[in-house]
């Protein structure tokens, strides 16, 4: 029971734990750049969960060993090349949002939420 | 970043490490169909050997790429894959379809993977360029002062 | 704020944990995301593209027309941090600003 639990579907637990972790992170901090780098944790989140859902026991890495084309005998290739998509795209948001930022620490003098919505609301 | 950091041993160790990085970048590209690797994976390697030039030499290093420049080649990077999909409309095909490729080939299959290469040559060039646009304009800032 | 914010995670682990027992073990392969498209795209790869790596095929072959878009959206996303920071003011503009104050 205990190890059908540890092995089966601890990991799922493991993972939400690190995207609520993203989420307070959010939620949490003032200062921009924290939020920002909350953000990336929780989509490494999301890319450990669909790679997670790929695994088959007694499967191995997705390149064909000779000619054979047994199903059992590979993982899920389709969630590894979803991910590898994502994990490149979020290096390039994540400039784009360093960028945002450099535009406001410009323009503001600091990236601080709350000091920055009252001198907006001034 | 503007001036570099300009220790001997990092200038020795950057000698020996870019070159190694920048060959292992260009097999993982063209032998990214028989083992791990692909176009994404190359173009972050090659992107690795910029970058370290730029951080260990600095702005004036002989190996660098400046941001318009790179952003022009990540463009010519996303034409390329987008003109092999109309190529394939013109021989006759559907949209990136790689069968119809006018090569001469032993098994139609491998037309199929001269396509996917070609392709991946022109996300390679994407993804290096614009990983070395983005380090360019972070830190662009810091040459004005 | 910061008691609304614990509150809230505290609603949210309560789903996650809760949704998580209907997810299927690890490692099963009869579960939903390796039964309908996988299977296919391991028994024909090689035969249709000649290329033994299986996450290559899917990723440029069977799947190029998403690839053709991640693509754009990474070169525009290198653009657009050009674009945002070419017209920043510069460090002399504010410094400018710096004697004003």
């Amino acid at each position: 029971m205990i190890q059908e639990f540890l092995a089966g579907s601890l990991i799922y637990w493991l993972i939400a734990i690190l995207f609520l972790l993203g989420i307070y992170g959010i939620l949490d901090n003032n200062n921009f750049m924290k939020k920002l780098m909350a953000m990336n944790i929780m989509q490494v989140a999301v890319i450990l969960f669909f790679l997670v859902l790929g695994q088959k026991s007694g499967g191995t890495l997705p390149i064909m060993i000779g000619h054979d084309n047994n199903v059992d005998l590979y993982i899920n290739p389709l969630p590894h090349a979803l991910m590898l998509t994502a994990i490149v795209v979020s290096l390039s948001t994540t400039g784009v949002a360093l960028a945002l930022l450099m535009r406001i620490q410009d323009h503001y003098g600091e990236i601080e939420e709350d000091d920055i919505l009252r001198r907006m609301n001034k | 970043m503007n001036r570099g950091f300009g220790s001997i041993v990092l200038d020795t160790s950057f000698r020996v490490l870019v070159p190694f990085t920048l060959v292992y970048g260009i097999y993982v590209l063209v032998h990214g169909e028989y083992s791990p690797g692909g176009g994404f994976q190359a173009g972050a390697l090659l992107a690795v050997g910029v970058v370290l030039a730029r951080l260990v030499q600095g702005r004036e290093a002989a190996f660098n790429i400046k941001g318009t420049t790179a952003l022009i080649v990540a463009g010519i990077g996303t034409f390329i894959y987008g003109a092999i999909g109309f190529s394939t409309i013109l021989f006759g095909g559907k949209f990136l379809e790689y069968g119809k490729l006018p090569f001469k080939v032993h098994d139609p299959a491998e037309l199929h993977a001269l396509g996917m290469l070609g392709i991946e040559i022109g996300v390679t060039i994407c993804v290096m360029a614009t990983i070395v646009g983005i380090l360019d304009a972070l830190t662009r800032g810091e040459d004005l002062s | 704020m910061k008691k609304i914010s614990l509150l809230l995670i505290i609603i949210m682990a309560g789903m996650y944990f809760y949704a998580a027992v209907g997810l299927p073990l690890i490692g099963d392969a009869n579960s939903a995301p390796n039964t309908h498209v996988a299977p296919r795209y391991i028994e024909k790869s090689y035969e249709e593209t000649a290329s033994p790596n299986m996450v290559t095929a899917v990723l440029a072959d069977y799947r190029g027309y998403d690839t053709l878009g991640e693509t754009t959206v990474i070169f525009i996303a290198g653009l657009a941090t050009f674009l945002i920071l070419s017209t920043a003011p510069s460090k002399k503009k504010e410094e400018e600003g710096g004697d004003n104050k």
